[in-house]
């Protein structure tokens, strides 16, 4: 029973994988193809790498979007690390389920839904105070920052809540003030929770397609944008070096990262073992 | 000394009377009410508007006349979705693709994050990442890479032409069902990722105990499993089913002309037609469906949260 059970499940995983793996490869081999067309093998080349590195067009796309994404996952900390505190800590009080409704819901909120109503919530205010003045970089930042909080509360909440709470109860009991605890204790503690969320906000960022198209102003094309626009008509081999790059760049991002979170993770585990052996 | 020492919470509780507290909640409160419920309410107004050649394209609800304000309501938009059938096929047609694709999600995703919950040690994580990494590429990109696949000009059709087991290319691109795949390949990580962390805290010593008293393997997999696992399926499925509902970009990329989707009908209102009041109510009538899996989301998170702690 167990043979057959695990040559299913076995072959669920392979099939599954492969379902996830197999365009992504397609994709990164056929950039390296000579030919226009897809499907015909014409010989090794690098010549869509160079002729994506000539076009201007994609280039500014690529630093706007760098600019934005760097911005919004920056805010998006700032907005989101206090969210998660308060929602794995702060227990009860006035408005809690209004607060965690709006922390959930931009999570599984249609794109196209928080565009329109960023972008009608900005031509309001401008119509009211005058800010923004125009639609650009700003109003995707604060549009990406928005759902990217979201985001970032709940890997925050969630790292929150695996964690121990003795040694916040051991320094609030030797004196120690609530923000000396959250510098001192909580944000170390937190650090890989704080990266994660980051590198995630990041990614969610240059991503984003359908909220900066309705956000966007002249001027503030974004990478998605310029990609979508060109893929409309069609496969181009310019597009295949683009994602093989982001695809790289992104592999060796989440690497690194990894390798950061596991010798933190090591190395506070090792301080607590001696800690605790100490004492 | 007071024997009963006050635990965090009510030391965090006390720190309500002071400032710290209230910037700590206020800040992300502010920012979310801000930006993320008062828009909704703008959306509602304006989808009470009349469009206008003006800039904003949409007409006042409130005028300033004399000693009074003047409010025109306009309830026409909602009445032009329930009059023209191509928004209620729109409707009809997002919610059935959306339910469709979940379903399809969930018979490729419970497996593997089944299969995944039963690995070995390193090999899990291995296994975890290997779900997780697709997740952090490009959803464009993602459903871009279907395009080469599925075209009339793509690899499946030069792959069977060549085999000559077709002698005609296949019409997958441009169909409801390359939407299908295309759902199903970006979101299949939601629906893993959920599945797998319910399936993980399973006791498997429950269907040791059900196999033991000589209950069959399959009855065993209804009888225990499946019912553990609930919060699991659910949770991944109105992860999957209402992103999915309003998607836009896999529909324009990958289905046909006549895949009416919800989202796409939004888009192009207020990008071809430049029709923003008819865009605000398409936008509302998403939302009052999609409020209750959105509400039950909710619920179930909480309900985890809870457990959790």
């Amino acid at each position: 029973m167990t043979g057959k059970r695990s040559t299913f499940l076995l072959s669920a995983l392979v099939f599954g994988f492969a379902f996830l793996y197999v365009p992504i490869l397609l994709v990164i081999i056929y950039s390296f193809n000579e030919g226009k067309l897809v499907t015909v093998w014409t010989g090794f080349s690098f010549k869509w790498y160079v002729s994506l590195f000539s076009n201007d067009g994609m280039i500014d796309a690529a630093w706007n979007s760098l600019r934005i994404g760097v911005m919004s996952a920056t805010l998006a900390l700032a907005v989101g690390t206090p969210a998660g505190l308060v929602m794995s800590r702060f227990g009860r009080f006035k408005g809690r389920t209004l607060f965690s409704g709006m922390v959930a819901a931009p999570l599984v909120m249609p794109e196209v839904i928080t565009g329109l109503s960023l972008l009608l919530l900005f031509v309001t205010l401008e119509q009211l105070i005058g800010w923004p003045a125009g639609r650009g970089v700003t109003t995707i930042v604060i549009a990406h920052t928005t759902f990217c909080a979201a985001y970032v509360a709940v890997v925050v909440q969630s790292r929150l809540a695996g964690m121990d709470t003795s040694v916040e109860e051991a320094a609030m009991d030797l004196g120690a003030k609530p923000a000396k605890i959250f510098f001192v204790i909580t944000l170390p503690m937190i650090l890989p929770a704080l990266l994660a969320g980051w590198l995630l906000s990041f990614t969610l960022s240059l991503d984003d397609l359908v909220i900066a198209s309705f956000v966007a102003g002249p001027g503030s094309t974004t990478l998605p944008m310029k990609v979508f626009s060109s893929v409309r008509l069609g496969v181009s081999p310019e597009i295949n070096a683009l994602a093989t790059l982001i695809i790289l760049a992104v592999s060796v991002m989440i690497v690194i990262s990894s390798l950061l979170i596991l010798r933190s993770e090591r190395a506070r585990s090792r301080s607590m073992n001696q800690a605790a052996s100490e004492s | 000394m007071s024997s009963d020492k006050p635990t965090l919470k009510q030391r965090y509780d006390r720190l309500m009377l002071r400032h710290g507290r209230i910037i700590v909640i206020g800040l992300p409160y502010l920012w979310l009410m801000l930006f993320f419920l008062i828009p909704f309410l703008i959306v509602l107004k304006i989808s009470f508007a009349t469009a206008e050649y003006a800039q904003p394209p949409y007409s006042a609800l409130f005028t300033w006349i004399d000693e009074g304000v003047n409010i025109t309501i306009n309830f026409g938009n909602y009445l032009f979705l329930l009059s023209d059938s191509l928004y209620i096929s729109a409707y009809l047609n997002s919610i059935r693709i959306a339910a469709i694709s979940t379903v399809i999600t969930l018979l490729i995703g419970y497996p593997m994050a089944y299969g995944i919950a039963r690995a070995q040690g390193s090999l899990r994580s291995v296994l975890l990442m290997m779900v997780i990494l697709p997740f952090w590429t490009s959803f464009l990109i993602r459903v871009y890479a279907w395009i080469g696949i599925l075209d009339r000009e793509g690899l499946i059709n030069a792959l069977l032409l060549n085999l000559g087991i077709i002698s005609e290319p296949l019409i997958m691109r441009q169909t409801e069902f390359a939407v299908y795949i295309g759902i199903v390949y970006t979101y299949l990580p939601f629906m893993i990722l959920p599945l797998y962390s319910t399936l993980e805290k399973m006791d498997v010593s429950l269907i040791e105990a059900a196999l033991d008293l000589g209950c069959k393997p399959w009855k065993a997999f209804i009888k225990v499993t499946l019912p553990l696992s609930m919060p699991g399926i659910l949770a991944g499925s109105l992860l999957v089913f209402i992103p999915s509902v309003g998607e836009f970009v896999i529909p324009e990329l990958l289905g046909g002309p006549n895949t009416l989707m919800i989202g796409r009908t939004l888009w192009n209102e207020f990008f071809a037609n430049r029709d923003w009041p008819i865009a605000s109510s398409v936008a509302i009538a998403m939302l009052l469906f999609l409020v209750v899996p959105i509400m039950w989301f909710q619920h179930i998170q909480t309900k985890q949260e809870e457990n959790g702690q």
